[in-house]
């Protein structure tokens, strides 16, 4: 199964990187941990997020569009950093995560979270949406 | 035991550890069966300590640790009651290395060589392909008996005999749990990668049973490719067959139609190809390429099913690209089989003149005799060629071939439109 590794953002997180002995360290960690995820082979992706002062939103009300500019304040419900991993089970995942370097200098939270599967979806695509599908791919052979 | 957390933590824990477990454990014992023996007794002194003590900050070493002070426990009673010399003076160098921390820094030092040395081990050319695949699968991927037999379609008693019986050929022929050096090395990584494939194939293209194709065997052979590509980073047919893996596997979404029945490559609704997978591959591929390995078998592939996967549309596809690169495949590998895709190729390329020079070349091979991918692409061109009266009795000789009732409709129902293509 494939899941989504979210590591949460925090104040410090938020606040950009600047270099530090300490920040120094966690590169270094982080480093040989991902190393460790690419040999055990359950490492798909992963990458770190600049501090949603970058970000941008869009909320959607309707036919409505509006962007709302960074940063964001509810900093704990924020991503500062994701991997992509397929693990046989959550049970796993969890045993890997509480592997990883602690991601920030103070407290911090991952959130494992895992993704829809092909089965899944089997049972939630209702079969009209299944047939459009199907439509589209015999168009484009057609085509 | 699956209730309690802490059995399950420490479950999962295991299952991450064991294969290198048991690749260390073989490596000291010389015998993979008894590995596995003590890597569970390891397991098992894990699921009384740690409840009490918490999980060790390395468990792997603690496991290790564990299962090695075991095997020497297990030799100093088989030394004393046969006096065995040469046993104990190997137990002597072994119990030198048994502190935690000495099998902690082993683990820094060891960059999976242990596991490398078990992977070699199990695809040994001493055994037979399936035989290779079954005890990799057990022993590197951690499936369990029931879960291979169900992969392979076959019964747990076969597959737990397969298995037993390639245990017993390793043994015999005394075969080191270390990665070949030197020259012998090419010929061993090719049978390890050779089983890879197999793995992968008997997922993507299941030859019998119900699903046409089983996902998770797919994702266990990619994952064995990304570990393998992990510990050898400088071999490019290991990057190679980790693209093709990728990029094969970036199509399994759109494989199958909504009635069960395969999706052939140019009906595939290309917006449901993986397009991470996707990425992955190329990187994978570019990465073999880089190395001077763009003309390896495997990497060639990949380049060929690169070709497919840049094309965001079937009639976007660069197929003179492709005629060149089976060309390159039909000098580097040579195959019937190789021989007719290139004549496919061809005919996209050049026309279907071309493609009826090429497959009328190997009509005569033995191998493609009652091949009916072969008559079923000379009926393709000789109707793209206008040739219809021909056309159809190559799309009959090809239904008549044809291995299952499916494709024979098909087939026949392509040569009845030859008729009516004419009016």
């Amino acid at each position: 199964m494939r899941v989504m590794v979210f590591v949460k953002a925090t104040e410090e997180s938020e606040q950009g990187i600047t270099p530090s002995p300490e920040v120094e360290q966690m590169f270094l960690d982080m480093g040989k941990f991902n190393e460790e995820l690419v040999n055990a082979g359950i490492m798909v992706a992963g990458d770190g997020l600049k501090p949603s002062s970058f970000g941008k939103r869009v909320a959607f009300d309707g036919p409505g569009r509006t962007v709302i500019d960074g940063p964001f304040a509810e900093t704990r419900e924020l991503v500062a950093g994701f991997w992509l991993w397929e693990v046989k089970d959550m049970d796993e995942a969890v045993e890997w995560v509480k592997r990883c370097p602690n991601p920030m200098p103070g407290p911090s939270e991952i959130e494992i979270r895992p993704l829809y599967e092909m089965e899944d979806l089997a049972d939630l695509i209702p079969p009209e949406a299944a047939a459009i599908h199907d439509g589209v791919g015999e168009k484009l052979a057609k085509r | 035991m699956a209730a309690d957390p802490t059995h399950r933590a420490i479950e999962a824990v295991f299952r991450i550890e064991r294969a290198r477990l048991i690749a260390g454990l073989a490596r000291m014992t010389r015998d993979v069966g008894r590995a596995e023996e003590l890597a569970q007794e390891a397991l098992l002194a894990a699921l009384t300590d740690w409840p009490r003590s918490g999980v060790p900050g390395r468990p792997g070493a603690w496991l290790m640790a564990a299962g090695k002070r075991r095997a020497i426990d297990g030799l100093r009673r088989a030394a004393m009651q046969e006096r065995k010399h040469a046993e104990i003076a190997r137990e002597r160098e072994d119990e030198r290395c048994l502190s935690i921390e000495m099998i902690e820094a082993g683990i820094d030092d060891d960059l999976g060589d242990e596991l490398l040395g078990l992977i070699f081990a199990a695809c040994h050319p001493v055994l037979t392909p399936e035989a290779r695949a079954a005890l990799t699968l057990r022993l590197v991927g951690g499936l369990s008996v029931e879960e291979i037999a169900r992969a392979f379609l076959s019964s747990e008693a076969a597959i737990a005999a397969r298995i037993t019986r390639a245990k017993k050929a390793i043994a015999k022929a005394r075969v080191a749990f270390e990665v070949p050096r030197g020259q012998a090395l090419a010929p061993r990584l090719a049978s390890v990668l050779e089983v890879l494939y197999l793995i992968f194939n008997e997922g993507y293209a299941a030859t019998s049973g119900h699903d046409l194709v089983r996902p998770p065997l797919c994702a266990e052979a990619q994952r064995l490719g990304r570990i393998l590509a992990g510990l050898m980073p400088a071999e490019p047919e290991v990057l190679g067959l980790l693209a093709l893996m990728e990029i094969q596997a970036s199509r399994l979404p759109a494989r199958v139609g909504a009635g069960g029945a395969l999706v052939p490559l140019p009906e595939q609704d290309r917006s449901r190809w993986d397009q991470l997978l996707i990425q992955r591959g190329l990187t994978a591929l570019a990465r073999a390429e880089a190395l001077g390995g763009g003309d390896g078998p495997y990497a060639l592939q990949a380049a060929l099913g690169a070709c497919h996967a840049r094309a965001r549309r079937a009639e976007n596809t660069d197929w003179r690209r492709i005629a060149a690169l089976y060309d390159r495949l039909g000098t580097v590998n040579p195959s019937p089989v190789v021989e007719l895709n290139r004549a496919v190729a061809h005919s996209m390329a050049f026309g279907p003149e071309a493609g009826l020079a090429l497959v009328d070349a190997i009509a005569d091979e033995a191998m493609l005799r009652s091949y009916a991918p072969l008559p079923a692409a000379r009926g393709d061109f000789l109707l793209r060629a206008g040739r219809n009266a021909e056309a159809k009795v190559a799309f009959e000789a090809a239904a008549a071939l044809a291995g299952n009732a499916r494709e024979r409709d098909f087939l026949l129902a392509r040569a009845a439109s030859c008729v009516k293509n004419r009016g």
